[in-house]
């Protein structure tokens, strides 16, 4: 049991800092991924029969997200199906990443879309909606 | 080497093309109730986290700051096709999470701007920001109810808008309304890159 209370030196642990502090205890501190990239939109595909049991140092919240990702899944909704801030998923997603536990698939730049057959493909699917 | 891939294929599974598209506009225009109109699923919320330290330091230890909080996000999906799906997120409304609308609005395809007619200036700062980054956009005129009391033109020429952006009055409660909208978004976009989309 802890008999110091947050003085000064534990500003942190106040009620305001609450929402801060608590989602990254997840991620051990740590607010960045390893790799940058992750779009909201990037697709996150888990790497075929994945051996997590090789990866003892992982959390649950990490095998959720490999489960997840099966069949391919973009990184803000992995966020909402977790129920995680997108800044701690992004974190989980690079450790994933860097063991070779998922494959990230970014989306292409609006600004660089390969044809314009996919605006018309919008538009069509719009109106059939 | 760890590397995120641009390519559309691995092994042979397809992954889909995601595109986003950003519903701005002033607190209470009806943001959230046009993505949950429009959205195939439940509406969907996600957090991005603030703090005051966070942006250039990497680890949260020495966060003293009482400027932090949570921004909920609210974003829906349409799916149009097996290969191709929608993502819509209504931007925050406040003017202090711009740095969230920046990673938003990062390769989006483009923005509704809702308006209400009757704050008209809230959708003001909306409107800068997609003129100022050139990210097409279309002002959805909202219909509240009892709120009809100007012509799209006048709203038009109070906006200042270039004549070239679209509007449309819309009621975002309304799915088929709301579809009107973004159809119009998209043939914009369309129209700006020189190969506008035949009419139905």
């Amino acid at each position: 049991m802890r008999s110091d209370l947050p003085g000064p030196q534990h500003e942190w642990l106040d009620d305001d800092a609450g929402p801060v502090v608590r989602p990254y205890t997840l991620t051990g501190g740590r607010v960045r991924p390893s790799v940058d990239g992750f779009d909201l939109v990037a697709y996150v595909l888990a790497t075929p029969d994945p051996d997590l049991a090789a990866y003892p140092e992982l959390h649950p919240e990490h095998r959720l997200l490999v489960e997840l990702a099966g069949q391919g899944t973009p990184v803000v909704e992995l966020a909402a199906d977790l129920d995680l801030a997108v800044g701690v998923v992004r974190v989980l997603l690079g450790d994933l990443l860097s063991r070779g536990l998922v494959a990230v698939h970014q989306p292409p730049r609006a600004t660089y879309l390969p044809d314009n057959d996919i605006l018309k493909a919008v538009v069509h699917g719009l109106r059939a909606l | 080497m760890d590397s995120v891939r641009y390519d559309g294929e691995r092994r042979g599974h397809r992954v889909p093309i995601a595109l986003k598209i950003l519903i701005a506009g002033g607190f209470g225009a009806g943001k959230t109730t046009l993505v949950s109109a429009l959205s195939e699923v439940r509406p969907l919320q996600t957090e991005e986290i603030l703090t005051g330290a966070g942006v250039d330091t990497d680890d949260v230890s020495g966060v003293e700051t009482k400027s932090t909080t949570t921004v909920a996000m609210d974003f829906g999906r349409i799916t149009i096709n097996d290969d191709l799906q929608l993502y819509l997120f209504g931007t925050p409304g406040q003017d202090r999470f711009w740095f969230l609308w920046d990673e938003l609005a990062f390769g989006a395809l483009g923005a509704v701007v809702l308006a209400d007619t009757r704050r008209l200036a809230d959708c003001f700062p909306s409107i800068d920001y997609f003129e100022q980054r050139g990210i097409p956009f279309v002002v959805g005129v909202n219909c509240f109810d009892g709120s009809r009391r100007f012509s799209l033109e006048a709203v038009r020429r109070a906006l200042d808008l270039d004549p070239g952006v679209p509007m449309v009055l819309c009621d975002a409660r309304d799915r088929q309304s709301g579809k009107t909208v973004l159809i119009s978004l998209v043939e914009h976009v369309a129209r700006q890159r020189g190969e506008p989309v035949p009419a139905a």
